[in-house]
């Protein structure tokens, strides 16, 4: 058999026959899930199709995170919605104060090594950290996913992303590296592709790094993310999903991670990345540090290392959002929360809170925000008479500290 | 004739429709605020029927359908890139606003325009070109014809992949 990918094999064990790169097939979907943004199109759209009964109620989810709570009796309708839809149709439903989508999943070990999901979410690809192949899809297509329990997909071409080193520079984490890739490979450059991520440097990264890597390739264009599974280390066992030697990838990119200083992209598109050094001294007056970037446990330590003990510059605020309930739980528990709160940060619910402009901190006209989110696209948080600088959440830390951009210490 | 209103590289969902006004499933009220942050004056020089065109990655970003529906609510017939984003593609043809991938196409703001979705041949009379369109895979050509995924699975009930 022809070498393959790790998008390739994957997609051949649910298509029943290998597939290759360029060719069509329809495979069966071993989990989907919509937020309060998609769903209520989908159920609109499944029930047109003439949908009674869900293909598989258990392997659907529907998570209510984008704007939860309901900020206004519009979005509280489309909540009920939502609840009413999942009674009736006994499926998962997590409402709101769970988290965002993509944390509930990897928290309730809902997507595994091998799995093939669809999520009606442009970072779905996040699942790609547990070595499967998950893909952003919109809402009628998941309609199609709940009322078939299958997709029709393209397989893709992949590129291979190598990362060197065995360590991080201090202040530098997988949001950095991140970044340097989005840069490299630019907003349309994996275009309908797959990201695959090799090298040493796996072996040193948590599942919360390959979730970074992963979430991002979205900023890419990608279809899907992948890292391949060395280093993977989960509670349970799994037949991990490995690319041939010989596979063919479209593109092979090196990079050096142990060199990587800490990166930032500035306003208005996330592949605008450069050295935070080189924007040191620019004022800021909103941090904000959650998202499904970078909410997670390791990103609040980071935070509270920094904070820890002090206080946000005069006329600063920052804003922090767990990715889940589960992280707000541990957070509590070893103090974290605790330490962000002394340093005057505002704690709010486990959801996508302001990075989708809908509520939970709006940014004024003329504001300037630093974000651990992922995507800096005029408008983004609300308004589009402000800006928005994406960083790591060290980095957010370190410049809502000072009132301008400043470097992780 | 359809008017030409012409837009750069990598516009991205955001701009096609900010994430506030995406949470509805009152088309119109999507329509009433499509392309607001990108061009201001789009709902005051938009006439229906008129054709978007844009550069390389068109709808970028975010995964909401809400995107496609604004444009088409708002009457937009046609969606014209060198190269899309693939889920704005596949939401467009799903919900069915027509798209063409042309990557060749040197269409100007204000070019009138003309164009046949049986041939996925594009005509600017303005300057006397004719644009190919790329091809659909016979799946997603089917479902374009059905007008969108939810008359296509009404009818065949499964996907068809030839």
């Amino acid at each position: 058999m022809k070498p393959q990918t790790i998008a390739e094999k994957i997609l051949s064990a649910h298509a029943g026959y290998p597939v290759y790169a360029g060719e069509l097939c329809i495979v069966p979907v071993d989990g989907a899930m919509a937020t309060d943004t998609t769903a209520p199109l989908a159920i609109k759209a499944f029930e047109e199709m003439g949908g009674e009964k869900l293909a598989a109620p258990e392997k659907f989810h529907l998570i209510i995170d984008h704007a939860a709570p309901a900020p206004n009796e519009r979005i509280a309708n489309l909540h009920q919605l939502m609840r009413n839809f999942a009674s009736k149709q006994q499926c998962a439903l997590y409402d709101i104060g769970s988290g965002i989508c993509h944390q509930v999943m990897v928290d309730h070990h809902t997507v595994k090594p091998g799995d093939i999901f669809m999520g009606a979410d442009s970072h779905t690809p996040t699942y790609g950290a547990l070595n499967a192949l998950a893909c952003g899809v919109g809402s009628t297509d998941l309609a199609a996913v709940m009322l078939t329990g299958k997709i029709w997909l393209k397989v893709p071409h992949s590129i291979q992303v190598i990362l060197h080193g065995h360590h991080l520079q201090p202040g530098v984490s997988a949001k950095d590296i991140a970044l340097e890739v989005v840069k490299q490979l630019t907003i349309s450059g994996a275009t309908y592709q797959s990201v695959e991520y090799h090298g040493e440097l796996l072996h040193h990264l948590s599942l919360s790094d390959r979730m970074v890597l992963c979430n991002m390739v979205a900023e890419m264009g990608a279809k899907t993310g992948i890292v391949s599974p060395e280093g993977l280390q989960l509670p349970y066992l799994f037949n991990p999903v490995f690319a041939d030697k010989e596979a063919t990838y479209t593109r092979i990119l090196e990079i050096d991670a142990a060199a990587l200083h800490p990166k930032i992209a500035i306003p208005h598109s996330p592949d605008n990345v450069h050295d935070v050094s080189a924007y040191v001294g620019t004022p800021i007056t909103y941090g904000f540090i959650g998202t499904c970037t970078n909410g997670r446990l390791s990103d609040l330590h980071a935070a509270a290392h920094i904070l820890r003990g002090r206080s946000l510059a005069p006329g600063v605020r920052l804003v922090i959002a767990p990715a889940s309930r589960q992280v707000l739980l541990d957070a509590l528990q070893d103090g974290t929360i605790q330490t962000l709160i002394a340093a005057g940060a505002a704690i709010i619910n486990s959801g996508c809170g302001p990075c989708v402009g809908t509520h939970d901190g709006v940014p004024g006209d003329g504001e300037v925000v630093i974000s651990a989110a992922n995507r800096n696209f005029q408008g983004r948080m609300g308004n589009p008479q402000s800006k928005i600088f994406l960083a790591s959440p060290a980095t957010v830390a370190a410049s809502v500290l000072t009132g301008c951009i400043s470097l992780p210490k | 004739m359809a008017k030409a209103h012409v837009y750069a590289d990598n516009i991205d969902t955001d701009r096609i429709i900010p994430g506030k006004y995406t949470k509805t499933l009152d088309l119109s009220s999507l329509a009433a605020h499509v392309m607001e942050d990108l061009d201001p004056s789009f709902s005051k020089r938009f006439v229906q029927r008129d054709v978007i065109v844009a550069g390389d990655n068109f709808g970028c970003g975010s995964s909401r359908e809400q995107a496609p529906l604004a444009l088409k609510a708002a009457g937009v017939s046609l969606v014209i890139a060198r190269f899309f984003a693939r889920i704005f593609f596949r939401n467009a043809i799903n919900i069915g606003l027509p798209v063409l991938e042309i990557p060749n196409h040197t269409i100007q703001s204000g070019d009138e325009i003309q164009f046949d979705l049986a041939t996925d041949i594009v005509i600017n009379v303005t300057r006397n070109e004719t644009y190919q369109a790329n091809q659909l895979p016979p799946v997603m050509l089917a479902i374009m014809q059905e007008g969108g995924l939810v008359a296509y699975l009404k009818k065949h009930k499964d996907f068809i992949l030839s």
